[in-house]
């Protein structure tokens, strides 16, 4: 026996070792239920009644799904890049606290509120994740590590807000700022939490994303820089500010989910965990499975959405907690990547 | 004076457990292998630290159990990175994810008890010297450690020499491993006495960035762990005063990005590991 390497190994192949992976990974987090001391069969079968099998079910998962697509988007374009932004999670709470610094403190009239928060979010996100991307074009800082900590950094500077300076009067007692007003909050599909324009500006976005990528100069730019850094630089590519670019797309994005997140849901800012959810790590398998296609990633954050509207079923139904999603983010990724090896590399039997 | 000593000495015991864990992370980068799965295996070296000693009555089994578990817990990672040549950072992330996520589920009955077999701090912090000292003299002063190094820097010279190249990296992420697993042990069964989510409390993601701070040197990353932890311990002792105490938690963060940034700006990244991160494969360039 020996392995032949298939340097590019057809669609349907790629499909199917993907496929594979993610019934290896629902099949190990199902030993994890095992453990915790649910059938796996049963949590899976609970887990779809309440989300695909049941009209608001399918509502919670359509808007788990929307901050899902506008990162993953983001993020797929990055990756293509190879900038590797880990940090959406802070992306989308800077996001949404510049977006409830416009609706607290800018009085602005119903047409103009809701546009001035998503550029204002769009702009915080995309600055904050440009120190990231700045120090990764100027130094060659690993931006991994970087995005991450502007993570927990993002956490507190939410924190010290809604504790101290933008703590809410109305609501004595807890650390939320006061509510929205009305003309701050995003209309809803009636008796649900979509909030629909959000979704229809994440999906033009994942479009519009996958043109500028497939068919522009700075979408081929993005590319050569991602797939050969070196070839890029000889052929007169601006590598540093290619990364910017990328940066501050991915950010911009995430800082968008952000404020869909505060002005469909929450209609206020509060502790960050509860804004970001997850989300922002969530939809690097988002990226990851849409194959760095940003058009691709308005359907594979369906996936993750079913998961964790998902999560929430199990939560109730088995007292487990949300964390679960990280265990079926976890082994996704890893049994993703690892199907990459099979996916380019076919067995061949004899000599 | 006596205050000062007191202060000290909590910053160095917050230390320790960045210490461990940054010395098992060196210790796979010196072979070549970035695990930035570290949280993980931290989590799950706690959770299972803290169940044995609870369901067994003896402290010392439970460090015993998250030694272990954390270095059965590296293995996928290894698998992935090593054995198919994946990309180590992805595959890291991936190991950090699943090892938060399965310890809090799994850990979710243990949360809130208080833990009888709680072991004393100071055996942890002599440990730690310890072992920061042994991992010096192993990777300077003995042969396994040239190999060790040798694997790092430039695996086909290594390969070609005879070293099993392979083997060599899967003991080093599995004993990366182990220390991370320490680490978390020491939180769960000492520190902490007891196991809630979320404990490992984004420690293992220091101890990444600390170990590029030190340059891959493990005296080093004595102070650098003792300074971090004098960081946390003043984020807490200083909740009461002027400052928001929401900023003091936030300084260690801050600092990561300020210490890279200044570390890549003096260029010592010109003192990584040559092969770090990159997947070896025989018969390729």
């Amino acid at each position: 026996m020996r392995l032949e390497y298939l340097p590019s190994p057809s669609p349907w192949r790629q499909t199917a070792a993907a496929g594979l992976a993610i019934l290896a990974a629902l099949g190990v987090a199902g030993l994890v239920f095992w453990a915790y001391g649910v059938p796996p069969l049963t949590a899976y079968a609970t887990l779809l009644r309440g989300t695909l099998a049941d009209p608001n079910g399918w509502a919670e998962v359509l808007r788990r799904a929307i901050p899902l697509i506008l990162v993953g988007a983001g993020l797929a374009l990055a990756f293509r890049a190879q900038f590797y932004n880990i940090g959406a999670e802070g992306q989308i709470a800077i996001g949404a606290t510049a977006a409830a610094g416009v609706a607290l403190f800018w009085p602005l009239e119903a047409p103009w509120m809701l546009p001035a928060m998503f550029l204002v979010g769009f702009l915080a996100g995309a600055a904050y994740a440009l120190v990231a991307a700045l120090l990764r074009a100027g130094l060659g800082v690993n931006e991994i590590l970087t995005t991450l900590m502007l993570n927990y950094t993002a956490y507190y500077l939410v924190q010290y807000l809604v504790q101290g300076p933008w703590r809410g009067r109305s609501l004595f007692g807890f650390a939320f700022t006061d509510p929205f007003p009305p003309q701050a909050v995003l209309p809803t599909l009636p008796g649900t939490l979509v909030h629909w324009p959000t979704l229809v500006l994440g999906v033009l976005l994942a479009l519009l994303l996958q043109f500028l990528l497939s068919r522009t100069t700075l979408g081929f730019r993005l590319r050569v820089v991602g797939a050969n850094p070196q070839a890029a630089r000889y052929a007169g590519i601006p590598v540093g500010p290619t990364l910017l670019v990328a940066g501050l797309i991915t950010g911009g994005l995430a800082g968008l989910a952000g404020v869909g997140e505060v002005a469909g849901i929450h209609k206020k800012l509060l502790d960050s965990g509860d804004i970001t959810l997850g989300y922002g790590f969530s939809a690097i398998i988002v990226a990851y499975l849409a194959r760095g296609q940003p058009a691709w990633a308005i359907l594979t954050a369906f996936l993750m959405a079913v998961l964790f509207a998902g999560g929430d079923v199990l939560k109730v139904a088995f007292q487990m907690p949300f964390r679960v999603v990280d265990v079926f983010s976890g082994l996704f990724l890893l049994f993703l990547i690892a199907s990459d090896f099979f996916a380019q590399h076919r067995v061949r039997w004899g000599r | 004076m006596e205050e000062v000593w007191a202060a000290l000495l909590r910053s160095v015991i917050f230390g320790t457990p960045i210490l461990i864990a940054a010395l098992g992370n060196l210790l796979n980068e010196r072979a070549g292998v970035v695990n930035l799965g570290v949280e993980g295996m931290m989590a799950v070296g706690a959770l299972a630290a803290f169940a044995t000693a609870q369901t067994t009555g003896s402290g010392a089994l439970g460090v015993l159990a998250g030694v272990l578990a954390g270095g059965v817990f590296a293995l996928p990672h290894a698998f992935v990175a090593i054995g198919l040549r994946a990309n180590q950072f992805v595959s890291g992330l991936a190991l950090a994810m699943l090892g938060l996520g399965v310890a809090g589920l799994l850990g979710k009955r243990f949360e809130g008890q208080p833990l009888l077999a709680s072991l004393p701090e100071m055996p942890f912090v002599y440990l730690g010297l310890a072992l920061a000292v042994a991992l010096w003299a192993f990777l300077y002063l003995t042969h396994a450690g040239l190999v060790l190094r040798s694997v790092g820097e430039n695996p086909a010279a290594a390969d070609l020499l005879g070293i099993p190249v392979y083997r060599v990296r899967y003991w080093a992420v599995a004993v990366g491993g182990m220390f991370a697993g320490l680490a978390g042990a020491f939180l769960a069964v000492s520190y902490r006495s007891s196991w809630t989510e979320g404990m490992t409390n984004q420690l293992g993601w220091i101890a990444i960035a600390l170990t590029i701070f030190v340059a891959w040197e493990p005296l080093r990353a004595v102070l650098g762990a003792y300074f971090f932890g004098l960081l946390y311990y003043l984020g807490f002792a200083l909740q009461d005063s002027a400052i928001p105490s929401v900023f003091l938690q936030a300084l260690p963060y801050a600092l990561v990005i300020v210490v890279l940034a200044l570390v890549a700006w003096r260029r010592r990244q010109g003192a990584a590991p040559e092969a770090l991160g990159l997947p070896y494969e025989r018969g390729r360039r």
